[in-house]
């Protein structure tokens, strides 16, 4: 175990380095010059003072050599530390860690509830006998993957909020204001959740062990959630650890719809104002959330499946 | 059939039809069967795929897979009318009052549930027992069925456990609630021969004190022979042949009852070719001295499939190897393949030291010597034609024009016994036989001298099984053939070999003539190989 989780480590570390490296090739060697959005906020064609630029230029370090540049971030990114904001000048970490609650309660809540959404439809579609009942159940999720985000905020924004007035439209206090976003962010991710689970529920039910089970006069219930359901959810999990990254992405959007503070809309502000250091912090943030939940789940298989051992799921994810 | 006893049959159907449903056609899988099983009697419903045996089994429980449906007849389950019930109903009925033992061990438990909790399960399904009493019972089950420290197997999950063990574990649960009858739907098949004689002693034995009935479904005669009192022969869905076991077995009234006795081969010992003549002055064509093979496991131990293995193969003779699944058996025949190289001891092909052939040499060598798989249905590839399965050999050897090599596999059929028309369809059109008959076609395109036959016949039916050892023998005389034969059936092994290899553990326990190694076996593992063939009692 010991020696497991060290050899995880070493490789989330790997994946760190390459994220990092990857945004900072793509950010610091396109045709972008920082030190001109900073000094462009008169709009197009202010005059720039050339002293001025060549000051600002060496104090964000932008006339050493490109390797020099990278090593010396790198060697900040590795303590913490990504810089400052480029339009704001306040320290990336501390924007980052100041707007991550609000994102980490939003998508948090989301993933709960596409689990309960999805794994409820495909456990209700599967159990029941009624061919109508489960058509209709299998044909929910095509159609929430195919509703795009924005539209499910906007249509629940209208009904719920300003027909209805049953929950407030906007803002980041309270659970109430939780409610529709959580929900919006959530569809997408509960329709491929239940599109994969019915799939693999409907292969595990034609398994010779679910025969076993019905013959010993075990219930319908009884089966489906003593031994479908586990045998099923190996699919379901590796799915979680990919989905937490659309998550991520999907609260840009629904952030932004629902004009709540988080990660999203620091995303969104810093792409817009091409605010590099503040990118490449949140950049380095996705790989972090996206290595711990992978180890997560990968910590979790061998719970649900005994027959994976830690060492088999390494050999197969290596 | 009369009964003198007086309280009701365990299991009474009358006239019952099956029918599968699927793609728009409608097959008819039993069509009108009348099966009656009295108290406490052993039935053996036997025949061959596709006879609707399993059908029958399955749907007397209503546990018939999707697509099936019964289309009429009556059911009685001790006494009581379970026709046409829906599941929420023969739920009481499963288990309590009828248990099923299903056919493979291997896929039929649970893999992610504890053994303990799957045997619980069936007690606790029909209230027979709380949580704490159904653990408690559930290792006194285990117990019972012969597995031994019982309390720690209820603690592991079925990978953990040898495929007999998990058989035994299925009787236990079967057993659980101790049915009046208890269904038995080819348990042992897979298992290896010695642990299926243990496996069914075992089950025969606690079905009887318990006085259950048992309807107990096979393929094979031998295994019907050894266990049932009654047999019952079905084939396409009818049932051709009811009666006590002697005289089903002894005065078999019906053709196909006689043509299954013909071809089984537990119940059969007759040589399908006469002995080859063993003064042939020509050294032999396979010389294997001292191989060893070993497999590297997890956390660094090492396992020796093939342990100092020797053997010479006499030219024109069959050579067979013996012993149950882990013997090291198939890794000796990828030996002599070449397919894997040995880490000691040498192998001699007709001359010459195959562990110093090196590229072009070694594809010359793979002209010379051809496999037969166990599996017809992997074997071949299914998008390709007949015809081209059986010629790739000889197009990977670039033997002859186009036109020469659609010549050779016209004849090739032929000699295989297939008809003209094969050619151009696709192996999954063909039935198991018919497959295996393409692959030994394509393995005898190039002329070999070695055949490696390995488990040539397992996967078939036993009618099917006697045509291709027919076809195999008739091969060996006409075109000279050597054949080095894999199998885990002494059965099979005696009707068509000269000399006998039997493995164990990766070690060749004991060679001799097959007529030595059948009736004088030296070495006591050959002795417990014998025993444990089914149908000895009848033969």
């Amino acid at each position: 175990m010991g020696r497991y989780l060290a050899r995880r480590l070493a490789q989330a570390v790997f994946v760190l380095w390459a994220a990092f490296t990857v945004a900072f090739a793509l950010l610091y060697l396109l045709p972008s010059d920082p030190v001109a959005i900073m000094l462009d906020s008169g709009g197009e064609g202010t005059f720039v003072d050339p002293e001025q630029r060549a000051e600002l230029t060496a104090r964000y370090g932008l006339d050493e050599p490109v390797h020099v540049q990278y090593l010396t971030m790198l060697a900040d990114a590795a303590r913490g530390d990504f810089g400052v904001s480029i339009s704001t000048g306040a320290p990336v970490r501390s924007m980052i860690v100041e707007a991550l609650p609000e994102t980490l309660e939003l998508a948090g809540t989301a993933l709960v509830l596409a689990l309960v959404l999805g794994a409820g439809t495909a456990l209700a579609a599967t159990y029941t006998r009624r061919p109508w009942l489960r058509q209709l159940l299998l044909a929910l999720p095509p159609l929430g993957v195919s509703v795009p985000t924005f539209w499910t905020g906007l249509l629940l924004l209208q009904l719920v909020s300003f027909r209805w007035g049953l929950l407030p439209a906007m803002g980041d206090d309270g659970v109430r204001a939780l409610v529709l976003p959580a929900i919006t962010l959530a569809l997408p991710t509960a329709a491929v959740i239940a599109q994969v689970l019915a799939k693999s529920l409907a292969l595990t039910w034609s398994e010779p062990y679910i025969g076993t089970a019905r013959a010993k006069g075990v219930s319908r219930s009884g089966i489906l959630l003593g031994h479908a359901a586990r045998n099923a959810a190996i699919p379901v999990l590796t799915l979680v650890g990919v989905t937490v990254g659309n998550l991520v992405a999907g609260s840009v959007i629904v952030e932004t719809v629902f004009s709540r503070a988080g990660i999203g809309r620091l995303t969104q502000a810093a792409v817009g104002a091409q605010d590099i250091p503040v990118v490449q912090g949140l950049v380095v943030l996705a790989a972090v959330i996206f290595v711990v939940v992978n180890l997560a789940v990968d910590l979790v298989y061998p719970l649900v499946d005994p027959r994976i051992t830690r060492a088999r799921t390494l050999a197969v994810a290596s | 059939m009369v009964s003198l006893d007086a309280s009701p049959p365990v299991l009474d159907v009358r006239d019952l039809r099956v029918s599968y449903r699927g793609r728009g056609r409608v097959v008819e899988a039993v069509r009108g069967v009348s099966l009656r099983v009295d108290p406490g009697e052993v039935v053996a419903l036997v025949g061959e795929s596709g006879s609707g045996k399993s059908t029958t089994a399955h749907a007397v429980l209503g546990l018939l897979p999707p697509g099936g449906t019964v289309d009429g007849g009556r059911v009685h389950i001790a006494g009581q009318d379970v026709t046409g019930w829906p599941d929420r109903r023969l739920r009481a009925v499963r288990g309590l009052r009828a248990g099923l033992v299903p056919q493979d061990p291997t896929v039929s438990l649970n893999p992610v549930r504890r053994v303990g909790h799957q045997v619980a399960e069936a007690l606790r399904a029909h209230g027979l027992a709380d949580r704490r009493t159904a653990a408690a019972r559930s290792v006194e089950l285990l117990d019972e069925v012969g597995l031994p420290d019982p309390a720690t197997r209820a603690r592991q999950y079925p990978h953990e456990l040898s495929g007999g063990m998990r058989q035994r574990v299925l009787i236990a649960i079967a057993l659980a609630c101790r049915p009046d009858l208890v269904i038995a739907d080819e348990p042992t098949s897979g298992l290896d021969v010695t642990v299926q004689k243990h496996v069914l002693d075992q089950f025969d034995r606690l079905t009887g004190e318990r006085g259950a009935a048992v309807l107990f479904v096979t393929h094979d005669l031998g295994v019907a022979a050894d266990r049932a009192r009654r047999i019952v022969v079905m084939r396409h869905g009818v049932i051709v042949e009811d009666g006590p076991a002697a005289q089903v077995l002894g005065t078999p009234r019906h053709d196909y009852t006689r043509r299954l006795i013909a071809a089984a081969p537990s119940l059969t010992s007759a040589r399908l070719r006469p002995r080859a003549a063993h003064a042939t002055p020509s050294p032999p064509l396979v010389v294997a001295r001292d191989l060893v093979k070993e497999f590297r496991l997890p956390a660094g131990r090492r396992l020796r499939a093939v342990d100092g293995v020797s053997f010479e193969i006499a030219r024109g003779t069959t050579f067979a190897l013996v012993g149950e699944s882990g013997s090291g058996k198939s890794t000796t025949a990828r030996l002599v393949a070449r397919l894997t190289t040995p880490g000691a001891g040498t192998l001699e092909f007709d001359g010459q030291d195959l562990g110093r052939l090196r590229g072009p040499a070694v594809r010359r060598l793979r002209a010379r010597l051809q496999l037969v798989y166990q599996n017809p249905y992997g074997s071949l590839d299914p998008r390709l034609a007949v015809e081209d399965v059986v010629a790739e050999p000889l197009t990977a050897f670039g033997a002859g024009s186009r036109a020469e090599r659609r010549a050779r596999v016209a004849e090739l059929l032929d000699l295989v016994a297939l008809p003209a028309g094969t050619a151009r369809r696709r192996p999954p059109e063909l039935s198991g036989g018919q497959r295996q008959r393409v692959a030994i076609a394509r393995a005898v395109a190039l002329r070999p001298d070695l055949l490696i036959l390995d488990e040539p016949v397992s996967a078939l039916d036993v009618s099917v099984q006697a045509q291709i050892l027919q076809l195999l023998a008739g091969l060996q005389s006409d075109l000279g053939l050597t054949y080095l034969f894999i199998s885990h059936d002494l059965a099979v092994v005696r009707q068509v070999s000269d000399i006998v290899g039997v493995m164990r553990h990766g070690r060749l326990v004991e060679t001799g003539t097959a007529d030595q190694v059948f009736t004088a076996p030296r070495h006591e593992y050959t002795a417990e190989l014998l025993d444990a063939i089914p149908g000895r009692t009848h033969r």
